[in-house]
């Protein structure tokens, strides 16, 4: 079998006049961990939805473990945590990971080991009896986390993993991710927590408007994420433009002859200096910063969002 | 496998909710309350016994009046339990986790209705054979064709919840509520209309009460059930309404019925595998 474990081409869900999605076009290799970052109402859960056949595209094709998007049988392999994890309240923990383990299609003994382990995993062995009624917010979700690990999936979709998670809780799913990651399985996962993205993810997809504005490596971020404050004596245009040479999104700072310029290789400082120098300006500041992973969000998707 | 699955959990839900524990407890209320009035109607009666045919009569009335309660009450409690079942877990995302499984949708669909419709028929059977039999041992009457009869108000409320489940793979609860009691209302009315315009001999309203009963064919059913359980000398003007049969429906209407519940639940299974959750 290939190990794309998700191969989506052009999927496109619109609702009536509504575009939810206009193109989501993407690939996950086994053992990697995806992250998905868009402000609410971008298209994520949409999206994910289109993955899991919960909705149907109304364009594009996919490849889900080799197969096509709707085929059951690999479902046995996909694990997912919805984002609004509400499950059958009336249920005991320990029998509600036992109907997901017969539908994922696990005989007893199976079952049995699964759910031992996994509600160990998650820290509620001592609530196996407990009903998910008198669960909390957290409890559910790391309960709902188990379901989701029932069957050893190969790829495991995560909605909004650790919205309702202590800051223990939160260390705890970022471990289970590292471990799943280290046997090969592969995450996606549907985040705004910026920070939790950084530190589990390997590679990240920026969407907006139903549209995937840029894929890349956490590492070609860091990269490329060098965010220079220069200050000169009088920013003039053509100086903006010769910067421009050296890096993107070249921008006059607010006042005191500040500019802001974003680099991708800091060996190329020196030559900026030079060149501000030989220009005949007055060099004051030149300060290279590295940009968190939020900075680049916010710069490609832009600072508007209704969070 | 997986349908029974889900039927596993759809009564383990109802078990869980007390809903199978209130059922029995109204049901054996229900069933107390009548055997008590019979008693006592009874007994009255036979202070100045009025002749077996007349006896006979009375306790037959006396037994379709009790089985048109339960008739209407496992009609209702088949709405109810059912109304919610697949809209309420798709509204509340429930849904989500589960036909992610390697499970088709339409097992679910299947599961749920083979569940429910144990349920709807184990009460039905609770409550008419509880009525019979009480009758039974108080008096000795008893009606004829039981079995058909029950065969027949099964398929009714078998088809009202079909309805019920249907509707809630497009519509939300309450609207599906609604339509599942309006079109029994509305059956029920043309039941009634017919039943007054074949009496009258007035063909429109007759007319009126088919078209209705190919809308939705229970009360039709009830009325089959009613025409197979009263012996022929029943057939008194005097009975007319609800509790009578003085037009009986065809055997055509019965393989309708029969058709129509197997379109309801192939539609439902259809209809919820096509839907954006």
């Amino acid at each position: 079998m290939s190990d794309l474990l998700i191969d989506a081409q052009g999927l496109r869900k619109e609702f009536g006049p509504k575009v939810a999605v206009s193109d989501l076009t993407l690939s996950v290799q086994r053992g990697e961990v995806f992250g998905f970052l868009g402000p609410n109402g971008a298209g994520k859960t949409t999206s994910i939805k289109m993955l899991l056949s919960l909705t149907a595209p109304t364009a594009g094709t996919a490849f889900l473990l080799g197969q096509p998007l709707g085929h059951i049988a690999s479902r046995a392999k996909v694990g997912y945590l919805p984002e609004h994890f509400r499950f059958h309240e009336w249920l005991r923990a320990d029998e509600f990971l036992d109907l997901h383990g017969r539908l994922y299609g696990m005989d007893q003994r199976a079952r049995i080991e699964a759910i031992a382990r996994l509600l160990k995993l998650v820290g509620l062995e001592e609530r196996a009896a407990t009903k998910l009624g008198a669960f909390s917010k957290g409890m559910l979700q790391r309960i709902g986390l188990a379901q989701a690990l029932l069957n050893d999936p190969e790829l495991v979709f995560l909605d909004e993993p650790t919205s309702g998670l202590d800051p223990v809780g939160r260390r705890l799913v970022r471990d289970i991710i590292t471990e799943l990651r280290g046997r090969g399985t592969a995450v996606f996962l549907n985040s705004h927590l910026l920070s939790e993205v950084e530190k589990t993810c390997d590679r990240v997809a920026f969407i907006r408007g139903g549209r995937i504005l840029q894929i890349a490596s956490l590492s070609e971020f860091e990269a490329e994420a060098i965010q220079v404050i220069v200050r000169v004596d009088r920013p003039t245009p053509e100086l903006l433009a010769g910067l421009a040479l050296f890096g993107r999104d070249v921008k006059s700072g607010p006042s005191d002859g500040r500019i802001l310029l974003t680099m991708s290789d800091p060996a190329l400082l020196p030559a900026v200096a030079r060149h501000i120098i030989d220009n005949g300006y007055a060099l004051y500041e030149l300060s290279p910063e590295r940009l968190s992973l939020e900075d680049r969000f916010l710069q490609v998707v832009g600072e508007v969002s209704d969070e | 496998m997986s349908i029974l699955i889900i039927s596993r959990l759809t009564i383990r839900e109802a078990q869980r909710r007390r809903l199978l524990l209130v059922a029995l407890i109204m049901g054996i209320l229900f069933l107390t309350v009548f055997g008590v009035g019979f008693h006592y109607i009874r007994r009255d009666m036979l202070l100045f016994p009025p002749g077996e045919q007349q006896e006979n009569f009375i306790y037959g009335f006396l037994l379709t009046a009790g089985l048109y309660a339960t008739n209407l009450l496992v009609t209702i409690v088949a709405v109810l339990i059912s109304v919610t079942t697949l809209s309420g877990e798709v509204e509340s995302h429930i849904i989500d986790a589960i036909v992610t499984k390697p499970i088709h949708r339409w097992e679910v669909v299947l599961g749920k209705w083979l569940a429910f419709a144990l349920m709807v028929l184990v009460y039905l059977l609770l409550l008419t054979v509880g009525l019979m039999l009480i009758v039974y041992w108080q008096s000795g009457f008893r009606f004829e064709n039981i079995a058909y009869g029950l065969v027949m108000m099964t398929l009714g409320a078998l088809l009202v919840l079909s309805l019920s489940i249907a509707g809630g793979t497009r519509l939300s609860t309450l609207a599906n509520g609604v339509l599942s009691f309006m079109l029994f209302a509305v059956a029920f009315l043309g039941g009634l209309v017919e039943q007054i315009g074949g009496f009258i001999r007035n063909e429109a309203a007759v007319n009126i009460g088919i078209v209705t009963s190919l809308i939705l064919p229970a009360d039709a059913l009830w009325k089959k059930a009613l025409s197979a359980f009263q012996p022929r000398s029943f057939s008194s003007p005097m009975m007319a309404g609800p509790f009578a049969a003085t037009t009986e429906p065809s055997t055509l209407m019965i393989v309708y019925s029969v058709v129509y519940l197997v379109a309801l639940v192939l539609f439902a299974m259809w209809s919820f595998t096509r839907r954006d959750l």
